[in-house]
């Protein structure tokens, strides 16, 4: 410990000598980069923040409305109700997509045949672009799945899921398909770093099957955990293409999320500002729930570690 | 002990082996066959097809205009491919090394670093419009937004690999007379080679598969990416779903054959850049 800390004042120091010695180069290499993506996206988030509160429709003049778009957003029923479902689908897809992600993982990482080749199976729907896997499945929701039902003379089987109620059903289900690729391979690399010596202690305390991974897997597990959750949450509170490839928003409204509404409404019915407050509130949501989750998932770390 | 560490779990494997033909190759195997299939031989969608139609694919390249759009979407790919991996490298070089010189790169660190946190939805609508003000509504204003945008990502994934390069690797390169530019091309990028391939393949993946900013900025036909084309011609997809399918397998088959090729790398990629 203290030959770590004197080995950093140490360097510290040498780096205060050196402190004036910045090549101009990295300056302007970094300097015009960040002023590009200042421009290109700092400048678009803060013209939408700018936009939320006029009333402008992507052309033409526009005034000052102060918190009237907010106001919308949170009055109108058909946001909340696209507020509602994708707080559902996020909810679901991420514990099924995680669920189902630790027992592949689980699996994948037992003393099986054909490891690799399993694995990269496994991998693949991960290089599939999300909209034609959203176009596969359509029709197998479509033709294969009503056909099958008819055989069988299951009536709930023989319609297209897409066109009922139950429509999200399928878009999660084609979510799970796609996103346990990655999440499988986040908690194999978590399930090869565990010492093998700890499963024989545990193997001698009469730890086994699922005993031994609630007690012991799952905990050290945490920081894929963590990845995966937070990453899953995220990236389902945004879901679009899966939707726009499989139902575009219908029946009705009913699998409409906010960011295909805030594509449908912002960009073809004039509702452009009214999105665009739509946008900062979900940009809200999105930055406070990762952080929500972090903060208890690391103490979780912090307790297990 | 070791006699059972040895022995295979043939339970798991067959249970493995099942799901994955059930749920990974059920679904490609149909996607091939109906592409290959007449239209009237559609009773059995799963059984092999009674003549090999090969024209399936023909008409979808001619009807989605496929070597243009194919075209555009490697042009996009590459050139995003190559700028990113030298731009941004060199980026996350400069920020790492020199954020405990001076606060402005720190500064700047941690701007890219919240730039994360916002998703594209967000600024997609303005984006729109600004892109149609700058006449970025391209395929090279499209190239440049997409080296632009990946900059926080890569930064992160970059910086880490940095951060375990000694630094006396740069200082002995400076006394030997070395400019800055020198010492990053010539030692800092080759050491780099292992993260550059991740940051390559996140890369690939997002401009290849992505569908919603050339949905939004690409509006003129012959700027399309193949995504988009897949999108557009959906319409007519769905009264013929052969042509419909000849034309998904002609857009997954360049990425499953990268598949093939780099697997290994590609998953360790994945993992190195999200662990990070």
């Amino acid at each position: 410990m203290s030959v770590t800390s004197r080995h950093k004042e140490k360097k510290e120091s040498r780096m205060k000598r050196k402190n004036k010695k910045v090549d101009t180069v990295y300056y302007l290499g970094v300097g015009f980069m960040a002023v590009l993506f200042f421009i290109f996206h700092t400048c678009a988030f803060l013209k939408g923040i700018f936009f939320s509160f006029t009333d402008w429709k992507g052309y033409g003049a526009w005034n000052f409305v102060g918190l009237k778009n907010y106001f919308y957003v949170f009055k109108n029923k058909d946001i909340l109700a696209a507020y509602a479902f994708t707080f559902k689908f996020a909810f679901i897809s991420t514990i099924a997509v995680n669920i189902v992600s630790l027992i592949l993982a689980c699996a994948l990482n037992a003393k099986i045949r054909f490891k690799n080749f399993l694995k990269g199976i496994y991998f693949l729907p991960y290089m599939l672009g999300s909209l034609i896997v959203g176009f596969i499945f359509n029709f197998i929701f479509g033709n294969i799945i009503p056909k099958l039902g008819q055989t069988i003379g299951n009536e709930s089987m023989s319609v297209n899921i897409l066109g009922t109620s139950h429509a999200m059903w399928a878009i999660v289900f084609v979510t799970v398909w796609a996103g346990c690729a990655f999440n499988t391979l986040i908690y194999i690399a978590g399930l090869q770093s565990i010492d093998t010596d700890i499963y024989e202690a545990a193997a001698l305390d009469g730890a086994h099957g699922f005993k031994r991974f609630r007690l012991i897997t799952f905990p050290l597990l945490a920081p894929s955990f963590t990845i995966n959750m937070v990453l899953s949450v995220k990236g389902y509170l945004m879901v679009y293409d899966q939707i726009m490839a499989m139902t575009g928003g219908g029946p009705g409204n009913t699998t409409t999320s906010i960011a295909v509404m805030i594509y449908k409404q912002g960009l073809g019915k004039g509702q452009f500002a009214v999105q665009t407050a739509n946008a900062v509130i979900l940009f809200i949501v999105v930055v406070a729930i990762s952080i929500f989750q972090l903060r208890i998932l690391e103490k979780r770390e912090e307790k297990v570690g | 002990m070791i006699k059972t560490a040895e022995k295979k779990n043939n339970l798991i494997t067959i249970i493995l082996l099942i799901g994955a033909v059930v749920f990974i190759f059920l679904p490609l195997y149909m996607t091939i066959v109906i592409a290959v299939k007449d239209p009237t031989d559609m009773n059995n969608v799963l059984a092999l097809p009674r003549k090999l139609r090969l024209s399936n694919f023909a008409d979808a390249w001619t009807m989605t205009d496929f070597p243009r759009k194919f075209l555009n979407t490697a042009f996009i790919t590459v050139v995003n491919l190559v700028f990113t991996l030298i731009t941004n490298s060199f980026v996350a070089y400069a920020i790492t090394r020199n954020r405990k010189k001076s606060k402005f790169f720190s500064i700047v660190y941690y701007y890219f670093i919240s730039a994360m946190f916002i998703p594209f939805h967000v600024i997609m609508l303005p984006l729109v419009i600004q892109a149609s003000t700058f006449h970025m509504d391209n395929i090279f204003g499209i190239t440049f937004l997409y080296i632009v945008f990946g900059l926080p990502m890569n930064i992160f994934i970059y910086s880490g690999a940095i951060k375990s390069i000694p630094e006396a690797l740069d200082e002995a390169a400076r006394i030997d007379g070395a400019s800055p530019l020198q010492i990053f091309w010539n030692i800092i990028f080759p050491v780099l080679k292992p993260t550059s391939a991740t940051v390559a393949i996140l890369s690939f993946m997002w401009t290849w598969n992505d569908f919603t900013m050339p949905l939004v900025l690409l509006t003129d036909q012959k700027q399309q990416t193949l995504q988009l084309a897949q999108y557009i011609f959906s319409g007519e997809f769905s009264v013929n779903y052969n042509l419909a399918f000849a034309s998904y397998t002609m857009v997954l088959i360049p990425v499953l054959a990268i598949y093939l090729i780099c697997q290994k790398w590609i998953m360790n990629g994945v993992v190195a850049g999200a662990v990070k």
